[in-house]
């Protein structure tokens, strides 16, 4: 078997004082879509920002295409070609849609060229002269992952791409996500909501008290699904 | 003679340009305090100091190397520039992250330094530093005498603060800058060098405040003292103009200038003072400034 893109191996982390990760382990391959599953406070997004090298304490490996990336700054990870979509979605609201858009350095070839994108989002073409802020919650959402669509990244960190939104549009952001897996994207998803992580995801890892106590293939998903109620709660 | 209000029309004008070009170099020094502001969340107190220090760069690239005045606009804040991306990285990082307060407890250590050393060096009295001869001479608008080296500051002032204005606004370096400036730890999760852009950005208002220096060096004895008595007006008028607002202290430099003016026309006593009386009532009725938003 090829190397993972994505491999994390004994993951811990803290802020602060409070040790939040416990030696998360888990791999995502080429081509995948993979969930982590939880509920808040889990350690979801912090295992997303302590990939992206936000979190100053950390130990453990975090490895992109068989490369250790533990130690260096955020700049340099996502000039690996990972991108970043974070849970407070980042949208910078003394930027324009447009300038928000072309914000992130395009960091290898292949990333979607402003007509695609624009093809993918019309609103974001539309909206281009108004403040990234003043978009609706939805149009932020496709906002930040336009962006990231843009760089050459090809794994790609979506953290609760459907937190706070209305159902019409979270089918929109699934429809978004299998787009870009079909144009050979790899995505860690970030999710509370499994019935919507069952629409696009491959494999789903259940993350509880900073460490990974489950793994579910999506075809298991309906057979397993009394286990998943007690996980998240729901 | 022509009466406006009861006063001598050339008095009247000779305070109002007097004013507009103390009000071109409130506007250039408050202009890099907002960025660097912005950025860093520090507020510089060494601002004063390295304009001090751009005036004397002018003055010594003169005496040691023979470099006139000209060069001096572009070498002088190139190199208190330098200076500036020194002191960040070797004095300012360390302390990223801290509260604000060790920021601008250091940099007022660094301004009395800096005072120190020059004074230890050229004396409290200062230095003089002539006037280019291009820029000689005055002009009889009718009115008032204008001197030809007065019209240039404000001129070069106001090019410059609309030059780092659209650089700040309509660039793609200033729409990282802005990004930064909300939030630093995503924009460099996207990719961006955060912590080099820091370092530009500070050396970029300190080389501001060097090139007001560099432009107030023929006008006024060059000397030590000279920036801690425009310092305390500039963190008026950045806080009449609302903190981190770039045209905010743009404006309110040229405004309070203005209003400066005027005081010493109409009552002469209180021209020291109007700008912090302003600053008070500022703060009063709107305490997020005249362009700044609350937080």
């Amino acid at each position: 078997m090829n190397t993972p893109l994505l491999e994390v191996e004994g993951l811990q982390a803290w802020y602060g004082e409070s040790h939040i990760l416990h030696g998360m382990g888990f791999t995502v391959a080429e081509g995948e879509v993979v969930t982590l599953l939880g509920r808040n406070g889990a350690g979801k997004s912090t295992t997303m920002k302590s990939i992206m090298g936000l979190v100053p304490r950390r130990q453990g490996s975090i490895r992109f295409r068989g490369r250790e990336t533990m130690g260096l700054p955020p700049d340099r990870v996502a000039r690996l070609g990972i991108g970043f979509c974070p849970e407070e979605r980042g949208i910078f609201a003394s930027l324009s849609v447009a300038e928000n858009l072309m914000l992130p350095p395009v960091v290898a070839p292949g990333g979607l060229d402003l007509a695609a994108i624009h093809e993918l989002f019309p609103n974001l073409a539309e909206r281009a002269q108004s403040g990234g802020t003043k978009l609706s919650g939805g149009e932020q959402q496709m906002l930040a992952i336009a962006r990231i669509l843009r760089t050459g990244a090809r794994l790609l960190l979506l953290d609760e791409p459907t937190e706070g939104l209305a159902p019409v549009i979270v089918q929109e952001i699934g429809r978004t996500i299998r787009t870009i897996r079909e144009r050979g994207y790899t995505v860690l998803l970030v999710e509370q909501n499994f019935r919507f992580a069952a629409t696009v995801a491959d494999r789903h890892y259940v993350v509880e008290h900073g460490r990974i106590v489950d793994h579910i293939a999506n075809q298991e998903l309906s057979a397993r699904m009394e286990d998943l109620h007690a996980y998240l709660g729901v | 003679m022509m009466m406006i209000f009861g006063k001598p029309a050339p008095l009247l004008f000779g305070q109002l340009l007097l004013g507009i070009v103390n009000g071109s170099f409130y506007a250039m020094l408050s202009l890099g305090l907002a960025v660097i502001f912005g950025i860093l969340n520090i507020i510089n107190f060494a601002h004063g100091a390295l304009f001090m220090v751009g005036a004397f760069s002018a003055y010594l690239l003169l005496h040691w190397f023979g470099i006139g005045y000209w060069p001096a606009l572009v070498l002088g804040p190139l190199a208190v520039g330098l200076f500036g991306a020194a002191i960040e990285r070797v004095l300012l990082r360390p302390i990223r992250g801290l509260d604000p307060l060790y920021g601008l407890l250091l940099t007022f250590g660094l301004a009395e330094v800096l005072e120190g050393v020059f004074t230890n060096r050229f004396g409290s009295s200062g230095v003089t530093y002539s006037v280019p001869r291009l820029l000689r001479g005055t002009r009889d608008l009718g009115f008032m005498y204008l001197p030809n080296y007065h019209a240039f500051v404000v001129v070069a002032a106001i090019v410059v603060c609309l030059a780092t204005w659209l650089v700040i606004e309509k660039t793609r370096l200033g729409a990282v800058l802005r990004a930064a400036t909300e939030n630093p730890a995503i924009v460099q999760a996207l990719g961006i060098d955060v912590p080099r852009l820091v370092t530009l950005t500070f050396a970029g208002g300190v080389a501001l405040a060097a090139l007001a220096g560099v432009l107030a060096a023929p006008m006024y004895s060059v000397n030590p003292g000279m920036g801690s008595s425009y310092i305390s007006i500039v963190f008026a008028v950045v806080v009449i103009g609302g903190m981190g607002s770039i045209g905010g202290a743009v404006f309110t430099g040229f405004l309070l200038g203005v209003v400066e003016g005027f005081t010493k026309v109409f009552y002469p006593p209180g021209a020291a003072t109007v700008a912090f009386v302003v600053m008070v009532l500022v703060l009063l009725l709107r305490p997020a400034g005249l362009f700044g938003r609350s937080r």
